[in-house]
């Protein structure tokens, strides 16, 4: 059998899957289905300095193959995070997991890490400057340059551990950002993450979502984010999380040869709870389908 | 939770839009009256999410109205199609809080849930009374269930085709009760929230992502802080409400 193990800035995974923030909470109620401990790794729930209950219902669009969201990073605040909800996660998970973590100002994102950082199972931090549901921050971080690389050097002085930083789609040239970001020191790179997008309700006229607008995801936008990896796979020289649409082991194989060293798993995670251990079951299979001895043989190893 | 398949033994209309599926499959995680199902069709990313109608000996049987393509194309589905089924979602009514006397509230598509707290109710030596509420004549269904397990139902109409003219608000002075528990339109609910005294158990729905508590679609404000109607749901205890919109 091949070998799935990659290693993601500095820390061994076992295989490169991880299921996505915001798409498998704290990770305790995955593990009432199976064990956890066979993921890489997971993203826990974007986490921001206090606590939030997120936009008004409807926050969920059916799109043909996808969804849209507009959650709006529901979450207890750092300080229940750390004294909640970890906690129940140490009991069921015990490999590092990444924190990802969002804010309205730089100052809010250096906060929130320095509170994190002396957490000992958190491996990495993955820095959210791309949610596109909140107003007056998240992705506003995202779509400058500039503004990324600022709050990538305020969270660079209060941590040692990793920082991936999450980038959005909703962009004109998200290669300058990825460039700037590991210029401002960065670790890493996620991508990508949710599209903007809409749905109207064809009886009232209305959108469906009360927010109007939210986040794409699913097996629809796969080609974009295979894509945008590719870019900035061929411009940085930092790892990158490739995420987008990602359903089959065969979609985690692309993501990887488009330049993905580890590859997040969201959306399917909703619809099939059970995607991230199918997927791991699935990979050896693909492998040798596609003569692939070794995972990490394959990063970016198309041209 | 358990994902698993079921297989359509039966699948017939009641009214014009609204339908009755049997299937049979593993219903080990149904556990509680209330609870729903979250159900995989061909070509749609998402899982569509009915309460459960009846349960017993690995037959679970659902009550579902057309409404879009989801459930128009479930009304296609012929005897022995296999459908994956996620069971055993969402807490269910808590029988232990139920008082001496249950009156159990319906509306439209909300009465279904109710049938299955009916048996559980009566299994545990209690005799529940049913208000079932719609809108016409046309569109009454399930009556016959409860009276075939023994309940006196009380039918309200909102333009007087049949039985009580009114909402199911209007049927409450003739009833002895002191214990409530309803699913229904969200207008519906609020209006019994106001037009009893009794405390009770309230079930309510909302648009869901997963259905199994991961992805934060659901959520609503309570008196003891956020839930999420699919996995802390989808039935409050009346204290816990908080209307907000």
């Amino acid at each position: 059998m091949g070998k799935m193990n990659v290693n993601l800035c500095g820390i061994k995974l076992d295989n490169p899957i991880i299921p996505a923030s915001g798409t498998f909470g704290f990770g305790y109620e995955f593990a009432e289905l199976y064990d956890i401990n066979c993921l890489g790794t997971f993203s826990f729930k974007g986490t921001t300095k206090d606590s939030r209950f997120g936009n008004p219902t409807p926050r969920i669009a059916e799109c043909t193959q996808g969804m849209i969201n507009a959650v709006g990073l529901q979450n207890p605040g750092v300080d229940k995070v750390i004294s909640e909800e970890l906690p129940k996660l140490y009991k069921v998970f015990n490999k590092k997991v990444m924190a990802n973590i969002s804010g309205f100002s730089v100052e809010d994102y250096a906060y929130t890490v320095e509170k994190l950082d002396s957490v000992d199972q958190i491996g990495w931090f993955e820095v959210n400057v791309s949610c596109p549901n909140v107003h007056g921050g998240g992705m506003s971080f995202g779509t400058n340059p500039e503004a990324a690389a600022e709050v990538t050097r305020a969270v660079r002085k209060v941590t040692k551990k990793p920082i991936i930083i999450k980038l959005s789609p909703n962009v004109t040239d998200i290669v300058a950002i990825a460039k700037a970001c590991e210029e401002a020191g960065a670790d890493g790179i996620s991508l990508i993450n949710t599209l903007l997008g809409m749905r109207i309700d064809l009886r009232t006229k209305r959108p469906v979502i009360a927010n109007k607008m939210g986040g794409f995801s699913g097996p629809a936008i796969f080609p974009v984010a295979v894509r945008m990896v590719y870019q900035v796979a061929h411009a940085v020289n930092i790892p990158i999380v490739g995420m987008g649409g990602v359903s089959t082991a065969e979609d985690v194989i692309e993501m990887m040869l488009a330049g993905a060293t580890a590859v997040e798993v969201g959306a399917a995670n909703l619809v099939n709870p059970y995607a991230c251990r199918d997927i791991i079951n699935d990979l050896p299979r693909v492998m040798e389908k596609y003569g692939i001895e070794n995972l990490s043989d394959i990063i970016g190893a198309t041209e | 939770m358990k994902q698993s398949i079921f297989t359509i033994i039966e699948n017939r209309p009641l009214t014009d839009c609204v339908w009755l599926m049997r299937m049979s499959g593993d219903t080990s995680d149904i556990t509680a009256a209330g609870q729903f199902v979250n159900i995989q069709l061909d070509g749609l990313y998402l899982r569509r999410p009915i309460s459960v109608f009846d349960c017993e000996d690995g037959i679970l049987s659902i009550i579902y109205k057309v409404v879009g393509k989801g459930t128009e194309q479930m009304t296609t589905l012929p005897v022995g199609t296999p459908l994956d089924v996620l069971t055993g979602l969402g807490n269910g009514y808590n029988l232990e809080k139920v008082g001496k006397k249950p009156l159990l509230v319906g509306g439209g598509v909300g009465v279904p849930p109710l049938y299955y707290l009916a048996k559980k109710l009566i299994a545990c030596g209690k005799r529940p009374e049913i208000v079932v509420g719609f809108n016409t004549a046309q569109e009454i269904f399930g009556v016959e269930f409860f009276e075939e397990i023994g309940c006196k139902v009380t039918v309200t109409t909102v333009d007087g085709s049949r039985g009580v003219k009114g909402f199911v608000t209007n049927a409450l002075d003739a009833i002895d009760y002191d214990y409530v528990c309803t699913c229904g339109p969200e207008p519906m609910l609020k209006a019994l929230y106001r037009a009893t005294e009794a405390k009770g158990q309230y079930s309510f729905e909302e648009r869901m992502g997963c259905g199994f508590g991961a992805c934060m679609g659901c959520s609503c404000k309570t008196v003891t802080g956020y839930k999420r109607i699919c996995k802390d749901g989808p039935i409050l205890e009346k204290e816990e409400i908080l209307w907000e919109k």
